[in-house]
């Protein structure tokens, strides 16, 4: 029955210290994600002009814009760690945990 | 299912010599109008082999499930990637520089949160809507009603929207007369989910996110060859073409105060997590694996998009914005800075460009409409006929009959709404969606995940309260109260309402399901734990 399936999964020591770990790598990298996002948009609410002055003195080109491609390709590579850990890492962690319990 | 198709296409195609000579000779635009025509039929073939192919219900609603990571992540951000985006925020970094580039990242910033807390969890908790995964251990008559309320105001939020931007643009770009693109639009679409479902919306916001790829790519190659590649140059000439000169480089007007500017953000970055028609897109994979990957290409081509998007507004500045055969008597962008992008498609690439870059915007819209259909259709026949009306046991076979009556009825409500809204302002309603989004179906979704002490009436409640709440202070607000009501002094001083209606759902979930002294609270704390597991480890009787 599958009831009993998944509470059997839920008593496993293993499965619970993967589940810890999992938890804790998707939190932090979602407070990467929210810090980077918010201290953006505080620092365009309260200071914006930190994010006009030139990169150099030869430059027209603002702070702001390398801030804001560089959000943009964190965004992306972000995921991309997320996926690695998950496929190198806790997706072997699980099926052992699941053909070792026999289900 | 052959013959209507047939008989579809050829009264589209009947209809056009009148279109042709209803718009003069100046406005309609032959490459473009010819491309058009090669798409639709392409999307009625493609609408065809998708009919033979869907039989059952997890065929209509998730393509059977068969969809591979990579072709969701295409799909999914050809659903991100509507004309609003394309033409929207090139056209904000046309009219403002870096401020465009703020409201981008904000779009974009939400994928990677969707897929930390959410994308795999909902795969293996639910079948064809998110519905299901709130419902999970919960009441179902209540929540499913709770979460339908929430995607029917989303979706007709969303399509009212569309339906005004495509009618408007298509006026614009082929000459036709607005209700007759109106007219078209929500007969193609309903064509495509009728008849194809899921499947045919699919590969049909893939055609166009390979297309809308492909012609934005070439747009900024166009701007940086005109710059021979230096950035430099780039953002030089358009400091100097632009009215602002080099002030937008930096941040404006767009964010004047903090709260806005974090009530804006959070409706971003969470309502994405709450649009029911991506959501619906985790359940066309086959497992949580590919649900994931799909996050990853998805955030990948939307990322790319945008940085093809901030190349494409800021060459237009200095390539249409300095150009006066784009501009009218009074020195100003002919058709708004919306027409941005395809001004500068001429510009670079003439009229054939142009035709096709007109030709994928109206395909955009198409595909867009079309998912939020779909997904409007199954919230009634999934959520509200087949587990509350028919209690989970639908006779077989109507099921697809509902969502496809439901279909057409969405269809034609969208339509009249298309038409009853012409002349009225509706850029505030792809923001209130979002509001609603991240107020209502965010926070069901994530606590009922997360929370073990969730309850049925703590989030019937509280999810009311997030919907009327967004609501409410729109209505109120600067938005409607002041420029479309005409008072003098808004009720609700923000423009953006979710940090407010986001906080009322969290808190009145929070309260109703902590004092609920309802007689089944405890079987349903129970049950979180089991659910917990199966949100991790996938559904055992699926993978058998």
């Amino acid at each position: 029955m599958a009831q009993g399936t998944y509470e059997k999964i839920s008593l496993d020591l293993n499965f619970q210290k993967l589940v810890r770990d999992r938890t804790a790598f998707s939190w932090i990298l979602t407070g990467v994600m929210l810090l980077s996002y918010y201290t953006f948009i505080l620092v365009i609410a309260f200071s914006p002009h930190w994010l006009g002055v030139p990169i150099s003195t030869r430059s027209i080109i603002t702070w702001g814009i390398p801030v804001g491609i560089l959000l943009i390709i964190l965004s992306m590579v972000i995921t991309g760690v997320y996926v690695l850990r998950c496929n190198r890492e806790y997706d072997e962690r699980l099926s052992e945990i699941i053909s070792r319990l026999n289900v | 299912m052959r013959k209507p198709s047939f008989w579809l296409s050829s009264v589209i195609v009947s209809m056009l010599p009148s279109a042709v000579f209803a718009g003069s000779a100046d406005t309609l635009n032959i490459p473009a109008v010819s491309m058009f025509l090669v798409f639709v039929s392409g999307t009625l073939a493609i609408t065809l082999w998708a009919a033979r192919r869907t039989r059952t219900a997890s065929d209509f609603y998730a393509a059977g499930g068969k969809i591979t990571g990579f072709q969701n992540g295409l799909a999914i951000a050809g659903d991100y990637m509507s004309a609003a985006s394309f033409l929207g925020l090139s056209g904000l970094v046309f009219a403002s520089g870096f401020d465009g580039i703020i409201y981008s990242i904000g779009f974009l910033v939400g994928w990677p949160i969707i897929l930390f807390l959410i994308a795999e969890r909902l795969r293996n908790l639910g079948r064809f809507t998110f519905a299901d995964a709130v419902s999970f251990r919960l009441q179902a008559t209540p929540i499913r009603s709770l979460s339908a309320c929430g995607t029917l105001t989303v979706v007709l939020l969303y399509l009212i929207a569309q339906m005004v931007g495509a009618g408007k643009l298509i006026e614009v770009l082929f000459g036709f007369p607005y209700e007759f693109a109106v007219a078209v639009v929500g007969i193609l679409m309903i064509s495509y989910v009728t008849f194809g479902g899921m499947i045919a919306t699919t590969w049909v916001q893939i055609v166009k996110a390979i297309l809308l790829l492909s012609g934005a790519s070439f747009l900024a190659f166009a701007v940086l060859w005109e710059v021979d590649f230096s950035f430099e140059r780039l953002f030089q000439s358009a400091a100097d073409s632009h009215a602002s000169g080099s002030l937008i480089l930096a941040p404006g007007q767009l964010i004047s105060d903090p709260i806005s500017a974090i009530s804006l953000g959070l409706a971003l970055m969470f309502g994405t997590a709450g649009l029911p028609h991506i959501l619906m897109r985790f359940f066309t994979v086959p497992d949580a694996k590919e649900a994931r990957k799909s996050v990853v290409f998805a955030t990948g081509f939307v990322g790319y998009f945008y940085l093809l998007l901030f190349i494409i507004g800021f060459g237009a500045i200095f390539l249409v914005g300095a150009n006066s055969n784009y501009l009218d008597a009074d020195g100003i962008i002919i058709g708004g800075s919306n027409m941005a992008a395809i001004h500068l498609s001429q510009a670079v690439g003439g009229d054939l460009f142009l035709g096709f870059i007109s030709a994928v915007a109206f395909a955009t819209i198409l595909a867009v409409v079309s998912g939020l259909t779909l997904a409007g259709a199954s919230a009634i026949s999934h959520d509200l006929y087949a587990s509350v009306f028919c209690k989970e046991q639908p006779k077989d076979g109507s099921e697809i009959r509902v969502s496809r009556i439901a279909t057409i009825a969405l269809g034609l409500a969208a339509m009249i709404l298309g038409l009853s809204f012409e002349n009225q302002n509706v850029a505030y309603m792809v923001g209130l969606a979002f509001a609603i989004a991240a107020s209502v179906n965010f926070p069901i979704l994530f606590l009922s995940m997360y929370w073990k002490n969730l309850t049925t009436r703590g989030a019937f409640i509280g999810g009311f309260v997030g919907l009327i709440s967004a609501v409410a202070c729109v209505i109120t607000g600067p938005t409607i109260w002041v420029s479309i009501l005409g008072h003098a002094e808004p009720i609700f001083p923000y423009k953006h309402p979710a940090l407010f209606s986001m906080s009322a759902a969290f808190i009145s979930i929070y309260l109703f399901s902590i004092y609920d002294r309802s007689p089944q609270k405890s079987t349903e704390i129970k049950a979180f734990d089991n659910q917990f597991v199966q949100s991790i480890v996938g559904s055992i009787e699926e993978k058998k």
